[in-house]
C-alpha cells in the first residue's frame, strides 16, 4: 500500500539518523556539525507522482549505501526529502527552505524542466550546489548545476536511425506541446533529414489531449513508413491504446523517446505496445550484474508495486554517487571545492555503466541503450558506449564562460 | 451587511499587523520571511476573489486569469523595461483592460451564476492553452521570451521605485508585499463602507430592486470585476516578484480552485476571512509536503468537505459570532478579528 | 472520399465521447441543478472498476456495462446520503463539497492502487475505409452514446418513475403536495447519474490513459457541455455535445489539437453568451 510506502519514506529519512547513529559514535565524534545534509525534491502526489516516487526510492538507496559504508568524510549523510505535490509554487518554497533554512549543502531533484527553471535561480542566488536527474531537452548551462540525464544528442541520435533502417524513410513525428515535445521534435527531424530521410509532418498535442481520433487519421492521411512520438503523460498513453484499437500498431511502427520512460509498458496490453523502440540512459531490464543489484535492492524495499525503474531513477541514483565522489575527492562539503572536484571529469560506475562528467556542460558522457517492448517489458537490443551530451556542449562552455547560468534553446 | 467592528477597529488591527510586519525581519529568519512573503502575496489574491463574491456576487472560476495575466505582464515589462516601477503598473493595468472587456462581454450580457463560473473558468482554461504553446523562440515580447510550458525563469525582482539599480532585499520585498496586503485590505473596507459599497452589496442582495431604486445594476458589477482583476494582477507582480519566475501552471484548475477554498474557508462577505483561509490553507499544503504522512489532495479534500458541511460560513463569521455571543452576554465590546493579518 | 468517411467517423465519435462523458453530470444537473464536480473521478472509478475487474478475470463486456454503471451508481448513492442530501439548493456549496470529494477520491485511489495499473485493450478489432483504418471500438462508442440517449428519452418519458421524476425537475414543492418524496427522487436520481458516469468511464477504460488523476481531463469538458446546454437533460446534451463535438473534432483536423481545444472553448464562451441559459433554455425549453 501506498500509504504505507510513503510513512516509509519519511521514516526511513528520517530514521536513518536514528539507525546510522551508534555506528558513527566513535568515527564520526570529531565531526563537530553533524550529519551532511542532502536534500531532495520530487513530486509524490498529484499526475507527477508515478515519475518521482522511484526517483525518491533511487536517491534513499544511494544515501543508505553511503552512509551504510561509513558515511562521508566520516560524517553521515541525512535526506531531507519534500514533497512537491506536482506543484510549482511549492518547489520555489521548497527550494528556499533547503536553501535557506535547512541549509543543505546539495541538492537533488525538479522533474520537468518548468520546475528545474523555477528553483535553479535559487540556488544560484542562495549558493547551493544543484543536481538535476531528470532526461530533459538539453541546454542548461550553470556552473552550479550537474544534469545527469541525457538529452537528445544521446538518445535521439541513437533511435531515428536504427528506426529508419528497419522501417523506411518517411516519418511522422507526433510530441507534446511543451518545450521537451517541441525541441526533441526538432532533433527527431534533423536526424531524420541527416539519414536521407523526409519528415512528413509534425502534430503537437496538450498535455489533457485524451481523443486522438482525428489526429490519427491525419496520420493515416500522410501515409507515412515510421511515427516517431514524443508523448507524454497518462492521458497521451490513451494515444498508444487508440492507435492499436484502429489496428494500425501492425501497419505503422513507432518509435519513441518517451514511451516507457514512467509506466507506459506496464499500463498497456502486449497487443498495444510491442515491437515499440525507445532509447534512453537506463533500463530496468538491463542485464548486468550492478543494474541486477540495483533494481533488486529497490524493489526488496519498496515491494511490488514499485512503479518502473527508469532513466530518471538511476541517473537519480547516480547524480547523488557522483557527488558523494566529489566531496570525497575535494575533502569537503563546500561547493566551490565539490564543483572543482567534479570538474576534474570525475566518474562513478553505476547501474547503466560508467557515468563521467563533463567538465564544460556539466552535462554527464554516459553509456546509452535501445531497445524494444516485448510483452510489456524492455527487451535491451543495443548498446552504445560512452555517449557525450554533444547537444549541450554545442552552445556551452563552462570552463570559458564560468558565469553563465543560461538555459539554451540549442539552434539546430 | 455587518462590518466587523466600524473602520476604527480596522485602522487599528491594521496599524498593530504594519508595524508586526515592519518589525517581522528582526524576530523571524530568513526563509520564513520568505515564506510570509508568497503567503502575503497570494492572500491579496485572495483578497480579490473575496472582494467581488463576498460583496460583489460574482463567482468567479478564473481569478487566475487576472493574476495570470498581471504575473506575466509583470515578468515582461520588468525583462524589457529593466525596472520594476513601470512593470507593476502594467501588471494592474492590462489585467484591468482584460477584466472591463471580459466583464462588459458577460455582465452586459445578462450572464450571472454558474453561467458565469462557466465562461471565465472558460477563458483561464484559453489562456494556459495559449501561453503554453509558446515554447517556440519567435514567441517573444521585447527581449522576453514567454517559454511555454518552461515559463519564465530568472525575471527582475522590485527595485527601488526610480532607482532600478537598487534591488530589494528579501525583507525589504517582504514589507512591501507584507504593507501592499495591508493597503488593500484597508482600500476595500473603505470602499465598502463608502456609498458604492453599499450599492454593491444591495445589488447582490436584490439586483431588481436596486434597479429599481435607479442604479443600474450592470455597471456597479462592471467596475467591481475590475477592481476584482485589477488587485489580481497586483497579486501577480507580487507573486513573480517572490519567486522570480511564472509559469502557465499559474492559469491551470488547481489554483482557481485553491482560492475559491480559501474564500469559502476563511468566509465570504468579509475580507479578513479570506485572508485567514489563505494563510491557513498554504501553510497546511506545506506542512503537508514537508511530512509526507498522507497524500496532499486527500487530505485537502477531507479539509473542504467538513468545511462545507459543519462550517458553512467560514472561520471568520463563525469566530466573530461565537466572540459577539460571548462578549454580548457580558455587555462588553467585541475586540476586530482584523488583528489576525499580522501572522 | 475515403478520408471524408473517416474524417465524419471522427466527429461521430467525438459527438459521442462528448455525449457519454457528460451524460451523467447533465442529469444531475438537469434534475437536481446541482453541479457535480466529483464527475471525472466517477469516470475514472468506472474506469478502474473495469480494470480491476477484467484484471481479476471477469469478461470485459460485463466489466464495462454492468460492474463499472453499478459499483460507481452504488458509490454515487452513498456520497449523496453522506453528503449532498445536506446542501440541496446551495449550487456553490455542492460544487465546493463535490470538488473535495474529487481530491478525496484521487488520493484514496493514489494510496491503495498506486499511480500505476495495467490496462486493458480494446476488446474490438479495425476496420478497414479504403487505405484507411479505423477502430470498430469508435462505432461502438457511438452506438453506446445513442443507447444511452434513447434509454434516458424511454424511461424518462415512458415510465412511472420518469414521470415522478419530471414532476420533480419542474416543481419540486408540487411534487411533494401531490405525495411524492423529493429526497429519494434526488437519491435515486444522483445513483443513475453515477451510474452513467460509471458506465462512460468502464467504456472509455480500453482507450484511455487509466491513471488516478484521469478525471481532470474530462471534468471541464463535460462541465462546460452540460452548462452549454443547459438544464434539459436530452436536448440540451446532445445539442451541445454535436455542436461542441463537430467544433472540435474539425479543428483538430484541419489546425492542430492545440488550437481544436481553443476553438473549443472560445466557441463555448460564445454560445453561453449568446445564449446565458444554454441552447435548450432558448430551443427546447420546457422539453426532456
Amino acid at each position: 500500500m501506498t500509504l504505507s510506502r510513503r510513512r516509509f519514506i519519511r521514516n526511513s529519512a528520517a530514521g536513518g539518523v536514528v539507525l546510522a547513529a551508534p555506528a558513527l559514535i566513535g568515527s564520526v565524534a570529531r565531526a563537530d556539525d553533524g550529519p551532511i545534509k542532502l536534500g531532495s525534491l520530487h513530486d509524490l502526489a498529484g499526475p507527477l507522482a508515478a515519475t518521482g516516487e522511484p526517483m525518491v526510492y533511487a536517491i534513499m538507496l544511494a544515501v543508505k549505501e553511503i552512509n551504510d559504508a561509513g558515511g562521508l568524510l566520516g560524517r553521515e549523510v541525512e535526506l531531507i526529502n519534500y514533497d512537491t505535490q506536482s506543484n510549482i509554487q511549492l518547489y520555489s518554497q521548497f527550494a528556499q527552505q533547503l536553501a535557506v533554512r535547512d541549509k543543505v549543502d546539495v541538492i537533488h531533484g525538479g522533474i520537468t524542466s518548468a520546475s528545474r527553471e523555477a528553483i535553479r535561480p535559487i540556488f544560484s542566488r542562495f549558493r547551493t550546489l544543484y543536481f538535476y536527474n531528470t532526461l530533459y531537452e538539453g541546454g542548461v548551462c550553470d556552473r552550479n548545476t550537474f544534469n545527469t540525464g541525457t538529452t537528445p544528442a544521446q538518445t535521439v541520435e541513437k533511435l531515428v536511425p536504427y528506426a529508419m533502417n528497419l522501417w523506411g524513410k518517411k516519418a511522422y513525428i507526433i510530441a507534446a506541446d511543451y518545450n521537451y515535445g517541441q525541441i526533441t521534435a526538432k532533433w527527431m527531424r534533423k536526424y531524420v533529414e541527416d539519414n536521407g530521410g523526409e519528415v512528413l509532418s509534425t502534430d503537437f498535442f496538450p498535455l489533457d489531449v485524451t481523443n486522438f481520433g482525428p489526429s490519427i487519421s491525419r496520420i493515416q492521411a500522410a501515409e507515412p513508413d515510421l511515427l516517431l512520438s514524443a508523448m507524454v503523460g497518462g492521458n497521451h498513453t490513451a494515444f498508444y491504446r487508440q492507435w492499436a484499437a484502429a489496428g494500425l500498431k501492425d501497419e505503422i511502427p513507432i518509435a519513441s523517446t518517451t514511451f516507457g520512460l514512467v509506466n507506459e509498458p506496464a499500463t498497456l496490453e502486449d497487443a498495444e505496445s510491442r515491437g515499440v523502440l525507445g532509447s534512453y540512459g537506463y533500463f530496468e531490464e538491463l542485464q548486468t550484474p550492478a543494474s541486477q543489484a540495483f533494481v533488486e535492492a529497490i524493489k526488496s524495499e519498496h515491494g511490488a508495486q514499485t512503479p518502473y525503474i527508469s532513466e530518471l531513477a538511476a541517473a537519480s541514483y547516480e547524480g547523488v554517487h557522483l557527488w558523494a565522489e566529489g566531496v570525497k575527492k575535494a575533502g569537503s562539503v563546500e561547493r566551490m571545492a565539490v564543483i572543482e572536484a567534479l570538474e576534474t571529469g570525475l566518474s562513478f560506475e553505476g547501474p547503466s555503466g560508467p557515468v563521467v562528467v563533463d567538465p564544460k556542460t556539466h552535462h554527464v558522457t554516459r553509456n546509452t541503450f535501445l531497445a524494444e517492448v516485448v510483452e510489456s517489458r524492455w527487451n535491451v537490443l543495443e548498446t552504445f558506449e560512452q555517449q557525450a551530451p554533444l547537444d549541450t556542449a554545442a552552445v556551452c562552455d563552462l570552463e570559458a564562460n564560468p558565469n553563465d547560468t543560461t538555459h539554451y534553446i540549442i539552434d539546430i | 451587511m455587518q462590518l466587523l467592528n466600524g473602520m476604527t477597529g480596522a485602522l487599528i488591527g491594521s496599524a498593530i499587523a504594519a508595524v508586526g510586519i515592519l518589525t517581522a525581519p528582526l524576530y523571524v529568519d530568513l526563509f520564513q520571511i520568505m515564506q510570509l512573503t508568497v503567503f502575503a502575496a497570494m492572500a491579496v489574491l485572495a483578497l480579490s476573489l473575496g472582494f467581488i463574491w463576498g460583496y460583489g456576487g460574482i463567482l468567479c472560476f478564473g481569478q487566475t486569469s487576472f493574476f495570470g495575466l498581471g504575473a506575466y505582464t509583470y515578468a515582461v515589462a520588468a525583462i524589457n523595461f529593466a525596472d520594476s516601477t513601470p512593470a507593476i503598473l502594467l501588471a494592474i493595468l492590462i489585467p484591468v483592460i482584460f477584466a472591463a472587456l471580459l466583464g462588459y462581454f458577460m455582465i452586459y450580457g445578462g450572464i450571472s451564476d454558474v453561467y458565469l463560473g462557466v465562461i471565465t473558468l472558460t477563458v483561464s482554461l484559453i489562456l494556459f492553452n495559449l501561453v503554453n504553446s509558446t515554447a517556440g523562440d519567435f514567441y517573444k515580447i521585447g527581449d522576453a521570451r514567454l517559454g511555454g510550458f518552461n515559463g519564465m525563469p530568472g525575471v527582475p525582482t522590485f527595485n527601488l521605485p526610480g532607482n532600478p539599480g537598487y534591488i530589494l532585499t528579501p525583507e525589504q520585498a517582504w514589507m512591501v508585499t507584507g504593507i501592499a496586503l495591508i493597503v488593500v485590505y484597508l482600500g476595500l473596507r473603505l470602499l465598502i463602507a463608502s456609498s458604492f459599497g453599499r450599492i454593491i452589496i444591495a445589488i447582490r442582495e436584490n439586483e431588481t430592486r436596486a434597479a429599481l431604486l435607479g442604479y443600474d445594476p450592470r455597471i456597479y458589477k462592471l467596475i467591481t470585476f475590475m477592481i476584482g482583476g485589477a488587485i489580481a494582477g497586483f497579486a501577480g507582480a507580487l507573486y513573480v516578484n517572490w519567486g522570480a519566475f511564472v509559469s502557465p501552471t499559474i492559469f491551470a484548475l488547481g489554483l482557481s480552485a485553491q482560492i475559491i477554498i480559501w474564500v469559502i474557508i476563511g468566509g465570504r462577505g468579509t475580507l479578513i476571512g479570506p485572508i485567514i483561509g489563505c494563510l491557513l490553507l498554504q501553510w497546511l499544503v506545506t506542512e503537508i509536503g514537508a511530512q509526507q504522512a498522507f497524500d496532499a489532495n486527500f487530505v485537502l479534500g477531507a479539509i473542504l468537505i467538513v468545511f462545507v458541511l459543519l462550517v458553512p460560513k467560514g472561520i471568520a463569521p463563525t469566530l466573530r459570532d461565537m466572540v459577539m455571543s460571548r462578549f454580548a452576554e457580558r455587555g462588553d465590546a467585541p475586540p476586530d478579528v482584523s488583528v489576525k493579518v499580522k501572522t | 472520399m475515403d478520408i471524408a468517411i473517416i474524417v465524419g467517423l471522427d466527429v461521430v465519435s467525438g459527438i459521442a465521447s462528448l455525449v457519454l462523458i457528460s451524460a451523467g453530470l447533465a442529469v444531475i444537473f438537469g434534475m437536481m441543478k446541482i453541479i457535480n464536480l466529483a464527475h471525472g473521478e466517477f469516470l475514472m472509478l468506472g474506469a478502474y472498476a473495469t480494470v480491476l475487474a477484467v484484471n481479476a478475470g471477469v469478461n470485459i463486456w460485463f466489466a464495462m456495462l454492468v460492474i463499472a454503471p453499478v459499483f460507481v451508481g452504488l458509490v454515487g448513492v452513498i456520497v449523496e446520503r453522506c453528503l449532498i442530501q445536506f446542501l440541496y439548493g446551495r449550487l456553490v456549496d455542492t460544487m465546493l463539497a463535490t470538488w473535495g470529494l474529487s481530491l478525496v477520491i484521487v488520493g484514496g485511489t493514489t494510496m491503495i492502487f498506486g499511480n500505476t495499473i495495467v490496462g486493458v485493450s480494446s476488446p474490438l478489432g479495425g476496420f478497414q475505409v479504403g487505405a484507411y483504418q479505423s477502430s470498430l471500438y469508435t462505432p461502438f462508442l457511438a452506438l453506446m452514446a445513442l443507447f444511452l440517449m434513447t434509454a434516458v428519452f424511454a424511461v424518462m418519458r415512458y415510465t412511472r418513475a420518469g414521470l415522478i421524476a419530471r414532476a420533480v425537475m419542474q416543481n419540486p414543492d408540487m411534487a411533494a403536495t401531490l405525495g411524492v418524496n423529493p429526497a429519494r427522487v434526488y437519491m435515486a436520481t444522483f445513483g443513475a447519474g453515477a451510474a452513467m458516469t460509471g458506465l462512460a468511464g468502464g467504456l472509455l477504460a480500453p482507450v484511455a490513459g487509466v491513471v488516478p488523476t484521469m478525471g481532470a481531463a474530462y471534468i471541464a469538458k463535460a462541465f462546460i457541455t452540460v452548462v452549454g446546454g443547459g438544464t434539459s437533460v436530452l436536448w440540451g446534451l446532445i445539442s451541445a455535445s454535436g455542436l461542441f463535438g463537430f467544433i472540435n473534432q474539425i479543428a483538430a483536423f484541419l489546425t492542430t489539437p492545440v488550437f481544436g481545444e481553443v476553438i473549443l472553448f472560445i466557441a463555448a464562451v460564445i454560445l453561453i453568451r449568446l445564449l446565458p441559459t444554454g441552447i435548450s433554455g432558448r430551443f427546447f425549453k420546457g422539453r426532456l
